[in-house]
């Protein structure tokens, strides 16, 4: 005859950071359905760095250890490139784990390269990480297409509009040319005119980059979407194109 | 850019009309429509090899295999079918270089490089001259890999490619090229400063 079952009595549990982070994400992300096979781990280059990986942070957090897994400098290692989510049978989101893991470190904690390119782009309306104001980008832009337009006379009617109202095409630009290597930008214009594509530049949220998403500050990361977003919608551009 | 702008729109639900497109599906489209007239015929005798990395936010993080196929549609077209040679694995299944997500601000340099030899690896592998990273992450990670540990790959951007087999890439717009291509098909190369 069998004995009842012991219950074991306690406290109730402390609500973890995994659940936390399953009540946010679409599907709770999967995080409760790891059959640890490992193909996270093995097929990640982070793998390895400060004796850590994929499984093991996951497997740390289902365990509830919290502490470890909130302070480790792992979760900057990992750059959210997703492919453990690419081999997962599960398709468990660990890429979004340790995104709110990220999250959890005070602000002023993260690394300071990827919290002063966000901070950056919060100064003006560029959202350029490299603080570049709407009037430095014009001014680079007007005097390289000036430049060029007189060096190279095939090219003496070509543009590189910025605020072009009606433009099919809104293009942003990564900050690193227009302030650290301005001739890098002319091939993209001379494919552009070359091709007759009708486009523009965008005074606010020109910016080509988005450090706020890697400092996983919502708020910043939000705002920079939201100010590109609107420039164009503003300009009545039809196609919002990312160069990357 | 692209992943964080998609990702954003649908996190924040951020009303928009426009349509987030990659311009590497426009490149392919503009070659197959004739509008871009590239060609690799400056490569016949050269014979460089290139290879091309897949950016995760482009291709395994937003549109898939298919954007990754019209950007071997369009390195193909620039360099010659014969000179490019894939990295295994590719397409949405390759390795992310180690640039984003924001480790190369993030100061720790000797994790960056660790995490980076898997891609050099790759790079080695396939004997390429040169890699096309459509990415200032992956470009500067790639060139970073490359010039620590004395690889002699190149890593160039895409336009750069484009605009050298349209044969209008003047002399100034030719920072990331080797010294193999510096001087192939110079457009006005009586501006050199």
């Amino acid at each position: 005859m069998s004995e009842d079952a012991i219950k074991i009595e306690g406290k109730k549990k402390k609500s973890l950071f995994i659940d936390k982070v399953r009540e946010i994400l679409p599907d709770g992300g999967n995080l409760n359905m790891c059959i640890t096979c490992g193909a996270c781990a093995s097929g990640c280059p982070a793998t390895g760095l400060e004796n850590m990986d994929p499984r093991k942070f996951l497997r740390m957090a289902a365990l509830g250890l919290d502490e470890e897994i909130t302070s480790t400098p792992w979760v900057w290692m990992c750059t959210g490139c997703q492919r453990c989510i690419y081999v997962c049978p599960m398709k468990i989101n660990i890429p979004e784990l340790v995104y709110y893991a990220r999250q959890s470190w005070p602000r002023e904690e993260r690394p300071k390269g990827i919290l002063g390119s966000c901070d950056m782009a919060l100064r003006n309306d560029s959202c350029s990480a490299m603080g570049a104001s709407p009037d430095d980008f014009q001014f680079v832009v007007e005097d390289v297409l000036e430049e060029y337009r007189e060096a190279q006379p095939e090219f003496k009617d070509m543009e590189a509009p910025i605020d072009k109202a009606g433009a099919e095409f809104f293009l942003n630009q990564n900050s690193r040319e227009p302030v650290t290597e301005p001739d890098e930008m002319v091939p993209l214009w001379k494919i552009l005119h070359t091709v007759g594509v009708d486009w523009t530049y965008g005074s606010k949220g020109w910016g080509g980059e988005n450090y706020c998403m890697f400092l996983a500050d919502d708020e910043a990361w939000e705002h920079v979407t939201r100010t590109a977003l609107n420039k164009a919608d503003e300009l009545g551009c039809k196609i919002f194109l990312n160069t990357e | 850019m692209t992943f964080s702008v998609l990702a954003g729109l649908k996190k924040f639900n951020i009303d928009h009309k426009c349509e987030v497109k990659s311009i590497y599906e426009y490149y392919a489209k503009w070659i197959r429509e004739g509008k871009l007239k590239v060609n690799s015929d400056w490569n016949k005798d050269l014979k460089l090899k290139f290879t091309v990395q897949d950016p995760c936010q482009i291709i395994r993080k937003s549109y898939g295999d298919p954007i990754a196929e019209d950007l071997r549609f369009v390195v193909k077209s620039i360099v010659g079918e014969e000179n490019f040679i894939d990295m295994t694995p590719n397409r949405s299944n390759n390795f992310c270089c180690g640039g984003g997500g924001g480790f190369l601000q993030s100061g720790y340099v000797d994790a960056r490089r660790a995490y980076g030899k898997i891609k050099a690896d790759q790079i080695l592998a396939t004997g390429a001259d040169y890699c096309i990273a459509a990415c200032h992450n992956c470009h500067a990670q790639i060139h970073d890999l490359a010039e620590v540990n004395d690889h002699a790959w190149q890593t160039v951007h895409l336009w750069t490619m484009i605009c050298l087999s349209l044969g209008i890439l003047g002399p100034n717009e030719r920072e990331y090229l080797g010294d193999d291509l510096k001087e192939v098909n110079v457009f006005h190369p009586e501006t050199a400063l």
